[in-house]
């Protein structure tokens, strides 16, 4: 080593779980179980999977997007301590919104390559039906200030307005969530996604959920058809903000308003976690690397419209590994809203038959600070089934921001 | 102390009468605020005093606020005495600003109760005073006003109100009444809470005093230990009405207005602290609010010049009062029925005349129509209704108009129908009546020309629906004297409308510059730009509607025929020109002539409103430009402002208009120009500067085209650093 630079250690994902996903309200099959047993399990599944000795793992970081009530007070180093980890093994929570468990996993790669850390988790917890979606505040909606200055308008509008300013229409952004619904159906019924469930138990340890219940298989055109659109009254009426983000877009005489509860992402619970490690760390514990991560990247864009990061983050993270969309494989964008994907697939010209192979948040929900490691576990899984080589994972982020990770098979 | 007396009662409760001296209405004033010191420490330190009742000694009421006039003048001799640096005169801003807010906090802190009794109205800083005492009992009055208007003219309460309402009524029921500036009766000022007692009138001080004997130990409601703002933005109640006011306030204002954010921020920042904390808070925004070229243009033109404008500012002096008793209107139309029924309310004996009895019958049905939805919403009685009825005479003969004070015309602009009613009327009329003629573009001194009496026959230009309009605009002709304007101004100032006065050009004033604005739009709309970016900016950029909704309003027939006429007048083929070529496709090809076709730019619904752009306009004209990024939208709202502002410049130049605060008010009240800045004149002076407005509008010029060349006045204002109220402001003075 002496006079040289010591070579940047790689990334290399060892394993990926995730919890199904419970309808996210009082009467969702998750309601019952703290947000903080479902973190736990998911981290115990990890040691338990892997026989691993957890005094070897560095840190845990934790997606969480409400961190309050149960969520809060850093619950990734409480989850560690109920899941008996070894005590030295440290936790944060962290929050880039909804792609906090991707962001997880980004940063526990960051750490293992920059020699920080040998052996991380990267992951996810929401509870959304007992820690209500934005119960945490914030600035950015309610302090004049800021709401003002950057047009403020809940991300719902902004998904509208994409529909608007790229032209979908209501039957382009139903027809896309019919397909989400089908492939994950599709998915589940080929246990596509066996690898990485861990079922959740109750208190007694007795199997409670063992699939994601939130999927509507026989959705079709007419049943979405009689959804009222979700945003139309607070965007034309009260308190109207469609004039608000008129104001950023002046180009739009109107908005069309086309998302409801059938083509945006459902409110779920679920929790996820991803063992990240070096190869020599792999190699000690006696590890089988699945896929080894080629990089990260995130991104602020336009925070009004809000969710067309993704576009932008691709294009970074592309040029940062000196690639091209004919390198990817496979797609994962979160869908978020329908129109979030149509526009990402739209702007970067994708072949739609590699995007979301396998369904989506419209299909099985959206557990806020989960989801990002979640998807990522199933390009994992989807990479050796189909036998494909790289895949990019990528979610749209409140305030304008995108955040991506590209995947490669290495078994 | 000059403007508090104080009287101790055997019970040691001090009556504090608010009196200022030489005045009929309290305003709170540099002299006010600082005896407001005196009068708490004495409350405080004289042991002989249990606690203070407050009360006016005017009957006019308690207090109006803060004397706007005298704030202005402070603001500039501040300015003038400042400091060095920014931050210093910030700083002492601040100072001066604070001091009221602490005198009112120490007298709610003085330890002993204080209540006060409100016989009248208290608006501004005098509902501030009220809001600082324990305890306020009010008259039970429904003429009587409480309120916080300062957002009207572009400022925010600063004397404690947007802190003490939020915590006496609720953030949302304050943010409100603030953000409007909005009055409250005494009983709807009880039950929103900010009221505790409603009395018989004059019973007030009684009240109060019971009050204080019975509360010895009296404290605000944030002062007991605890006390939090139970809807604080981060509240569960509290959350929904923050955002959903920051949504409102930005959708009403288009973010133009600062005052309004700041009211917000006040409110947001200032609930989640205590009183204390929250004052400063609000003393900080009000120096920031006040800064702003929005509040000095808006305090300026909304308030000081309208002001003097409706008390006859711009009319000559040395002339005798001229009694306006019947006043007669030749033509039925709806400009005429709309002055006649102005005239009426106004006590004017009105003849209404037109070419058959039922045109003249119809003029009249407008008032009817009006009146009797007055009555059935309780505005006014049945009676009172009656007598405006009663005083419009309709009829075709003209033998009626005698002993008339003056005539106004309102028949179709033809130059010839005008002549031949001008002399009809003339036939009936007084040597010293006047003759007014409400022509919107025609030159007065032609017109003039069929007059027997051209020193009696002036413009007098009505704006539609009259009875909605608050100005009117008054023209020389040539020969017009100004004992005639003396009288015409007397005559518009009795049907209690604002006058500017203007001298005789093609469009006069108001409509010369308000075309700007639409034919910038057609100009951008040829260019490519796509029609609903048009529209967004121009409404975003304050002005009332979208430049195509206006043309549409205008008629698009009426458009091409102007153009056709100005073309042929200045031997250019109007054919060859963009927006003529596009006008006439519309017009002629398409049959589009606007909103009264129910077809133009837009589409229109049975009701009258525009549904849509209408989207084959793309057939004639391709879109280029489709997206329209911050940068753009910011080049596109200049474009609409400075192409009406250069506008007016040349009326300087050419001497259409002489006084600025005319050309202020009469742009905001005429055509709605973005009233944030004050008007087109204030807009130059205050947001750019002679020397910036000219650098900008080269620029737009070479980019754009001459039409925004700056003139020889512009330049040389800009070469001596003048403003367009230095220049042109001997007037005020006089």
């Amino acid at each position: 080593m002496e006079g040289g630079v010591k070579k940047m250690a790689e990334a290399y994902i060892y394993d990926a779980v995730r919890t199904p996903r419970g309808k996210g309200k009082n009467t969702g099959t998750l309601h019952e179980v703290t947000s903080l047993s479902l973190a736990t399990q998911a981290l115990q599944a990890i040691r338990e999977r892997n026989n691993l000795d957890t005094s070897k793992v560095d840190d845990v970081y934790l997606g969480c997007v409400t961190p309050i009530g149960e969520q809060g007070s850093d619950i990734a180093r409480i989850a560690v301590l109920n899941a008996d980890y070894a005590e030295t093994v440290a936790g944060v929570q962290i929050d880039r919104f909804c792609a906090s468990g991707l962001e997880a996993v980004n940063i526990a790669a960051a750490k293992v390559k920059s020699g920080e850390a040998h052996l991380a988790i990267g992951g996810g917890v929401e509870a959304m039906s007992r820690v209500p979606m934005g119960a945490n505040g914030g600035s950015w909606a309610s302090d004049p200030s800021i709401a003002m200055k950057t047009y403020f308008v809940p991300q719902g509008i902004g998904a509208d307005t994409i529909a608007t300013k790229y032209g979908f229409s209501r039957d382009d952004v139903d027809g896309y969530a019919i397909q989400s619904q089908q492939r994950a159906a599709k998915a589940w019924k080929e246990g596509r996604f066996k690898k990485s469930i861990v079922p959740v138990k109750d208190q007694l340890g007795v199997t409670l959920l063992d699939h994601d219940e939130h999927m509507r298989p026989d959705t079709t055109m007419q049943s979405l058809a009689s959804l009222e659109p979700s945003f139309k009254m607070q965007g034309e009426m009260m308190p109207g903000f469609d004039a608000v983000i008129q104001q950023r877009y002046p180009e739009l005489e109107r908005i069309n308003h086309v998302h409801h509860a059938g083509n945006s992402s459902g409110i779920v619970d679920g929790a996820s976690a991803v063992l990240i490690g070096t190869k020599e760390m792999g190699d000690a514990l006696g590890l089988k690397a699945r896929a080894r991560i080629l990089g990260g990247a995130s991104i602020g864009s336009e925070p009004s419209i809000m969710l067309t990061g993704p576009e932008f983050v691709t294009k970074k993270l592309l040029d940062k590994l000196g690639m091209t969309t004919k390198d990817i494989d496979l797609w994962e964008l979160n869908e978020a809203f329908a129109a979030v994907v149509l526009r990402w697939v739209q702007a970067l010209d994708l072949d739609m038959e590699k995007v979301n192979v396998n369904g989506g948040s419209i299909a099985m929900g959206h557990p806020l600070g989960a989801t990002g490691a979640m998807i990522l576990g199933t390009m994992v899984d989807e990479l050796e089934r189909s036998n494909k080589e790289r895949a990019l994972i990528t979610l749209c982020v409140g305030a304008g921001m995108g955040t991506a990770t590209v995947i490669e098979r290495v078994n | 102390m000059e403007n508090f007396k104080i009287d101790v009662d055997s019970d040691g409760i001090a009556l504090v009468t608010f009196d200022v001296p030489g005045r009929s209405m309290n305003t709170v004033t540099g002299s006010v605020m600082r005896e407001l010191v005196e009068l708490v420490n004495t409350i405080k330190g004289d042991d002989k005093i249990k606690g203070a009742v407050i009360c006016s000694g005017k009957a006019s009421g308690f207090c109006a606020g803060a004397d706007l006039g005298e704030l202005n003048e402070r603001g500039a001799a501040g300015a003038a005495a400042a400091p060095k640096s920014e931050e210093e005169k910030l700083k002492a801003q601040f100072e001066q600003s604070f001091t009221l807010n602490k005198s009112l906090r120490a007298l709610e802190t003085c330890g002993k109760p204080v209540a006060i009794a409100l016989e009248g109205l208290a608006l501004g800083g005098g509902l501030e005073i009220a809001l600082a005492c324990h305890y306020r009992v009010a008259a039970d009055n429904s003429k009587i006003k409480f309120g916080l208007p300062e957002a009207k003219v572009g400022l925010l309460p600063g004397a404690g109100g947007t802190q003490r309402l939020p915590r006496l009524i609720g953030v949302q029921n304050a943010a409100m009444m603030i953000l409007q500036g909005a009055d409250k009766s005494p009983q709807e000022a009880k039950s929103l809470g900010f009221i505790n007692e409603v009395v018989p009138a004059g019973s007030t001080i009684e009240a109060a005093k019971t009050w204080v004997k019975a509360n010895p130990k009296a404290v605000a409601p944030w002062d007991v230990k605890g006390y939090k703002v139970k809807d604080n933005p981060y509240s569960p109640g509290g959350a929904m009405a923050s955002v959903g006011g920051n949504a409102m306030v930005s959708k009403q204002t288009n973010l133009n207005y600062p005052a309004q954010r700041h009211i917000l921020s006040c409110i947001y920042e200032g609930t989640q602290v205590p009183i204390d904390a929250a004052l400063r808070i609000e003393s900080r925004y009000f120096i920031k609010t006040a800064n702003t070229p929005q509040a000095k243009g808006m305090i300026r033109s909304l308030f000081v010049s309208m002001q003097a404008l409706a008390k006859g500012a711009n009319r000559p002096q040395g002339v005798p009062d001229y009694p306006i008793k019947k006043v007669a209107v030749i033509g039925a139309g709806l400009m005429g029925a709309g002055i006649a029924y102005v005239q009426a309310k106004a006590g004017i004996d009105t003849v209404l005349i037109d070419v058959s009895q039922e045109s003249a019958d119809k003029g009249k049905d407008y008032s009817k129509r009006i009146v009797d939805k007055d009555v059935s919403r309780g505005k006014i009685t049945k009676e009172k209704g009656e007598e405006i009825l009663a005083r419009i005479k309709p009829t075709t003969d003209y033998a009626a108009i005698k002993n008339a004070d003056l005539v106004v015309e309102a028949v179709f602009e033809n130059p010839a129908l005008k002549a031949e009613v001008t002399k009809k009327a003339e036939a009936q009329l007084a040597a010293t009546a006047v003759f007014g003629s409400n022509t919107s573009t025609l030159p007065i001194t032609g017109l003039a020309e069929a007059s027997a009496r051209p020193a009696n026959f002036i413009g007098i230009h009505f704006f539609s629906p009259v009875e909605r309009m608050g100005l009117v605009e008054i023209i020389m002709g040539a020969k017009t004297t100004q004992e005639t304007l003396a009288k015409a101004i007397d005559y518009v100032l009795k049907i209690k409308k604002t006058p500017i006065v203007v001298n005789d050009f093609r469009g006069f004033y108001t409509s010369r510059c308000f075309g700007t604005y639409t034919t910038e739009g057609i100009e951008m709309l040829s260019e490519g730009i796509a029609p609903a970016i048009i529209e967004n900016v121009g409404r975003q950029a304050g002005m009332p509607m979208g430049a195509l909704e206006v043309s549409d309003s205008v008629g698009l027939d009426t458009a091409l025929k102007i153009g056709r006429q100005m073309a042929e007048a200045m031997q250019q083929d109007h054919s060859k020109d963009p927006r003529g070529a596009l006008l006439a496709w519309l017009v002629e090809d398409k049959g589009r002539v606007g909103r009264k076709g129910g077809k133009g730019f837009y589409e229109y619904g049975d009701d009258g409103k525009p549904t849509r752009i209408w989207p084959d306009l793309s057939q004639k004209i391709e879109v280029k430009v489709k997206e329209c990024p911050p940068a753009l939208k910011e080049e596109l709202t200049k474009r609409f402002l400075f192409r009406q502002c250069i506008e007016v410049a040349r009326c300087f130049e050419e001497g259409v208009i002489t006084d600025p605060r005319d050309a202020d008010v009469g742009s905001i009240l005429a055509w709605g120009f973005a009233p944030y800045t004050g008007g087109c004149v204030s807009y130059i002076d205050l947001f750019w500067g002679a020397k910036k407005f000219v650098e900008e509008a080269d620029r737009l010029a070479d980019t754009y085209g001459e039409r925004f060349r700056p003139n020889k006045l512009l330049r040389d204002m800009a070469a001596k650093g003048e403003t367009f109220y230095e220049r042109f402001g001997a007037k005020q003075a006089a």
